[in-house]
């Protein structure tokens, strides 16, 4: 049996040679059709920035799911940060997606809650002190630019600043992989650029940023690593890549 | 889980109720409007059964004995009956005595009474013999005939069967409606809860997403459910409450010649049973329903 200290060390080395997102060759097939995934293995690094691009039905949101633990793998391993996501208990779950930051496209807020609320809600679970959340949300809805609007009902905002909100959410616990699954889905072109120009920041502050997208003008503008899916497995995977008719 | 996080819970319980209005108004309505029937029908039986009882009460049995028995002998049966205490709830004796001072009485033979030399109802000593249960009368009184210095048993078969047949019919019916008018309000409030919270599964996806625990996410959803099952069932208790002794009295104002058949439970009698059912069934309802549902949407 392996103390928590040589666990801690064993899951260092694995982040250190496998990268913070590692997939071993991971299947995932559903009961009712063709394989979603099909023999992925990816690597990605600590303080990465990453695309993922393909059509519909290439296997990018289970990708997610799995990442988010919402899945297992059918076969592969899954680990993040050092952990076989397949061994981990149901009751140590929220404790792992503590770590991780997500921002849907259709953004998913507490609809009879305000922004204060929606945000602060993030930093309950995780049972932070009222007193520091009255300090922490205001700091991070400033971050996001939405720093006069904490009492607005989020069902009074735009698509951009529904975002924002996400956004703020998902950052505030300082997670250290943030999810994006088609973040710019449902915004218009100004807004999407305004939401991509915070992932980065929020990248360069040293959180491993994955978006899943469709927006080819955003990832070809960027110039971030680019891995490109068709039918559940992995077509491209390039350094400052494009995102071309063939992906 | 530190002791802010379960105040917020239960904060967030409270309001759970009224960010969703309609949900809570239309779970508060069925379960008030199920209870209310279940109270209404218990509060009309437990009424019926209990005067139904009191007439039991009433009835008895009257023996008379033979000429020559002797005072102490009397005595001895009497005793004898006193002992059969699974048939016998109350023996009263009346002397032969008593007997023509209480007939005289009634007869208003006032200072003629002392004409008459000799007691004219010298046999008419007798046992007067309340039952715990009418049901239990021909077992008695098969008891009393094999008595040989008992002349006479006065009884009323008729009341005795037909008080015993009613009182188990309204038992079986009672209990066969009470339990149907319980199974019901159990579907319908527990559907009710599960309508309600199925329809918030984004909501509680949302929480898992972020990495809310089962117990943080199911908590305000539990406690939400107990206050409204708490409401549902303390609104029918209020009014049946409140309608009850106004019911009693126009029932005995407007049919005065009844009072003495018509013997109403106090309410606090009918209560000390309503009250504790009707909460169980509404807060254990809303407890269950919410911690089952939400348990079905916590698989995220």
């Amino acid at each position: 049996m392996m103390s928590r200290a040589e666990k801690k060390k064993k899951r260092e080395k694995m982040i250190e040679e496998q990268g913070l997102i590692y997939l071993d060759k991971v299947s995932k097939s559903y009961s009712t059709g063709a394989p979603a995934l099909n023999g992925v293995t990816l690597h990605i690094k600590q303080g990465e920035f990453v695309f993922i691009v393909g059509d519909s039905g290439s296997g990018k949101s289970t990708l997610i799911k799995l990442l988010l633990r919402e899945l297992t793998a059918t076969q592969g391993a899954v680990y993040v940060m050092g952990q076989n996501l397949a061994k981990l208990r149901h009751g140590k779950i929220p404790k792992y997606r503590r770590n991780l930051g997500v921002v849907f496209q259709d953004f998913r807020l507490l609809n009879d809650r305000n922004v204060y609320d929606n945000v602060a809600f993030a930093q309950r679970i995780v049972e932070v002190r009222p007193r520091e959340i009255r300090k922490n949300v205001p700091n991070i809805l400033k971050t996001v630019g939405l720093a006069g609007k904490y009492k607005a009902k989020t069902k009074q905002l735009s698509g951009g600043e529904q975002q924002r909100v996400a956004l703020a959410r998902a950052l505030i616990n300082k997670p250290a992989i943030l999810l994006a699954d088609e973040p710019t889905g449902n915004l218009d072109p100004k807004n999407s650029w305004e939401i991509m120009q915070l992932l980065e920041e929020i990248n360069e502050a040293g959180t491993t940023v994955v978006v899943v997208t469709h927006n080819r003008e955003i990832v070809n503008a960027m110039h971030k690593r680019v891995i490109a899916m068709r039918k559940g497995v992995i077509i491209s995977d390039e350094e400052e890549g494009e995102y071309t008719d063939e992906d | 889980m530190k002791i802010r996080s379960l105040f917020y819970t239960l904060r967030q319980g409270v309001r759970n109720i009224f960010r969703n209005k309609w949900f809570s108004l239309a779970s508060i309505a069925t379960i008030a409007a199920c209870l209310f029937l279940f109270g209404l029908f218990y509060a009309i039986v437990s009424n019926f059964q209990h005067m139904v009882k009191t007439a039991q009460e009433g009835v008895s049995v009257t023996v008379f004995f033979k000429e020559g028995t002797t005072e102490e002998r009397i005595g001895q049966i009497g005793k004898l009956i006193e002992a059969r205490t699974e048939e016998v709830s109350k023996v009263i004796y009346n002397s032969a005595e008593d007997a023509w001072k209480e007939f005289s009485e009634q007869m208003n033979f006032g200072e003629y009474a002392q004409g008459f030399p000799d007691n004219p109802l010298a046999n008419s000593s007798n046992y007067e013999i309340y039952l715990t249960d009418v049901a239990k009368q021909g077992q008695l009184v098969e008891y009393l005939e094999s008595i040989p210095e008992i002349r006479r048993i006065n009884r009323s078969e008729v009341a005795a069967n037909t008080l015993s047949g009613a009182n188990l019919l309204i038992a079986y019916v009672s209990v066969g409606i009470v339990v149907i008018l319980l199974a019901v309000s159990v579907f319908l409030i527990s559907n009710t809860v599960t309508i309600g919270i199925s329809v918030r599964q984004e909501e509680i996806n949302i929480m898992k997403y972020i990495g809310a625990t089962d117990f943080f996410v199911r908590a305000p959803f539990v406690i939400e459910g107990m206050l409204i099952g708490l409401v549902g069932a303390g609104i029918p208790l209020g009014i049946i409450y409140a309608l009850y002794n106004k019911v009693i009295n126009y029932a005995l104002e407007e049919f005065p010649t009844l009072t003495s058949l018509l013997n109403f439970l106090p309410v606090d009698t009918v209560f000390s049973f309503l009250t504790p059912v009707c909460l169980c069934v509404g807060v254990g309802i809303g407890f269950l329903g919410s911690f089952v549902t939400v348990r079905k949407h916590l698989r995220v």
